[in-house]
């Protein structure tokens, strides 16, 4: 258990804070302190004290962009804008490893060659949470096991996924944690009914490996 | 981080279920073509070995018949990582069960060379050698654990 993670963990606490946080999350890119304050009905001051304090606490980081898209000299000074951090927080009391027992685990997995026995599991753990869960929709399910459904901008009711659940230890197993999360995402979709061949790699940098296609294929 | 004194040597070997031509391995074969034009076209490419007068090197046959090999020279371990993960190549490694059988120990090791220059055959052997026996080391490594270039001051 680190400081920094009980302070992370801690500056959430505040409900406006939390709510800042949130909306930054939920855009799924930048977002400028006038458009945070808006969006959170506060004022700008006080929107721009609140995100800082995210930034100091390791949640949020910050760039400068130029929000009226105006470019050279007489464009202005650039805004300061605010995104999620890339860094992970976790907090586990009392004390608990599962990413360290989670690489042991690929390592094993990979050693033996026991990818389709892994596959077989995660589908199964797929069908099973789908079963048990009441989200109701496809959306709403992977909404609740964290990973941060959009539109897909470019298919009808496609969808992509903007947080990867497995983000650590799909940086050191790719093939096998990606592997592990499309057998997992295809039972889920399976178990509320739906084809789990939706569920495709499509692998680009910044979002989760997987993406969900439209309903029915043409 | 990028070094333009040094580039990024590839090898792996590959221990094929069934020869090339089988039905079986077509999943496999349809794909070698789009993942090499893929891999050209990445960020960061500079060399793969093909067989004279070929599209690639699956007729090269050094580690024995049953081993295909993958040889390749990149700007740096980004790139590399980028290519192999990050795009369609992910799906490629996914079902390399179905194609190719586990091999004993590490079957790709990276090492570092001087830019511009293109390495033989025989250093990648010594390459994995040194891998299979001491584990990731400067001189030989994987992506899993990688180390810088070697500093030339």
């Amino acid at each position: 258990m680190d400081d920094s993670s009980i302070d992370a963990a801690g500056a959430l606490a505040d409900p406006l804070r939390r709510g800042l946080y949130e909306y930054v999350v939920e855009s799924g890119g930048e977002v400028g302190r006038a458009e945070a304050a808006e969006a959170l009905g506060v004022q700008r001051t006080l929107a721009a004290h609140h995100l800082d304090r995210l930034v100091e606490a390791g949640l949020l980081e910050t760039a400068s962009k130029r929000l009226n898209g105006r470019e050279g000299p007489g464009a202005g000074r650039p805004a300061k804008v605010y995104r999620r951090a890339d860094r992970q927080v976790s907090l586990h009391l009392p004390p608990r490893d599962y990413e360290l027992a989670a690489h042991v685990l690929a390592e094993a997995v990979e050693r033996h060659g026991a990818e389709e026995a892994l596959h077989a599991a995660a589908r199964a753990e797929g069908l099973r949470i789908a079963r048990e869960s009441s989200a109701g929709s496809v959306e709403a399910l992977l909404r609740e096991r964290g990973y941060e459904p959009e539109a897909d901008p470019e298919g009808e009711d496609g969808l992509r996924l903007r947080n990867c659940p497995f983000h650590t230890l799909a940086r050191a197993f790719p093939p096998l944690a990606c592997g592990l999360n499309l057998e997992l995402l295809r039972g889920m979709l399976a178990g509320v009914g739906e084809d789990g061949e939706r569920a495709r790699m499509l692998p680009e940098p910044g979002r989760c490996c997987v993406t969900i296609s439209k309903n029915k294929k043409d | 981080m990028s070094d333009p004194r040094h580039q990024l040597a590839q090898f792996n070997l590959g221990l094929l279920k069934a020869p090339l031509s089988d039905p079986s391995m077509e999943g496999f074969t349809s794909r070698i073509e789009p993942i090499n034009v893929l891999a050209e076209s990445a960020p960061g490419f500079v060399w793969r070995l093909i067989e004279e007068g070929k599209e690639d090197a699956t007729g090269l046959r050094p580690f024995g018949e049953a081993h295909l090999v993958n040889y390749s020279v990149w700007e740096d371990v980004e790139s590399l990582w980028d290519f192999t993960y990050r795009t369609d190549h992910l799906d490629l490694l996914r079902e390399r069960r179905h194609w190719f059988d586990r091999m004993e120990g590490p079957s790709l090791v990276l090492w570092w060379i001087p830019s511009d220059s293109i390495p033989s055959v025989e250093e990648a052997g010594r390459r994995l050698d040194l891998l299979r026996e001491h584990g990731p080391t400067p001189e030989a490594f994987t992506l899993r654990t990688h180390f810088p270039p070697p500093s030339t001051s």
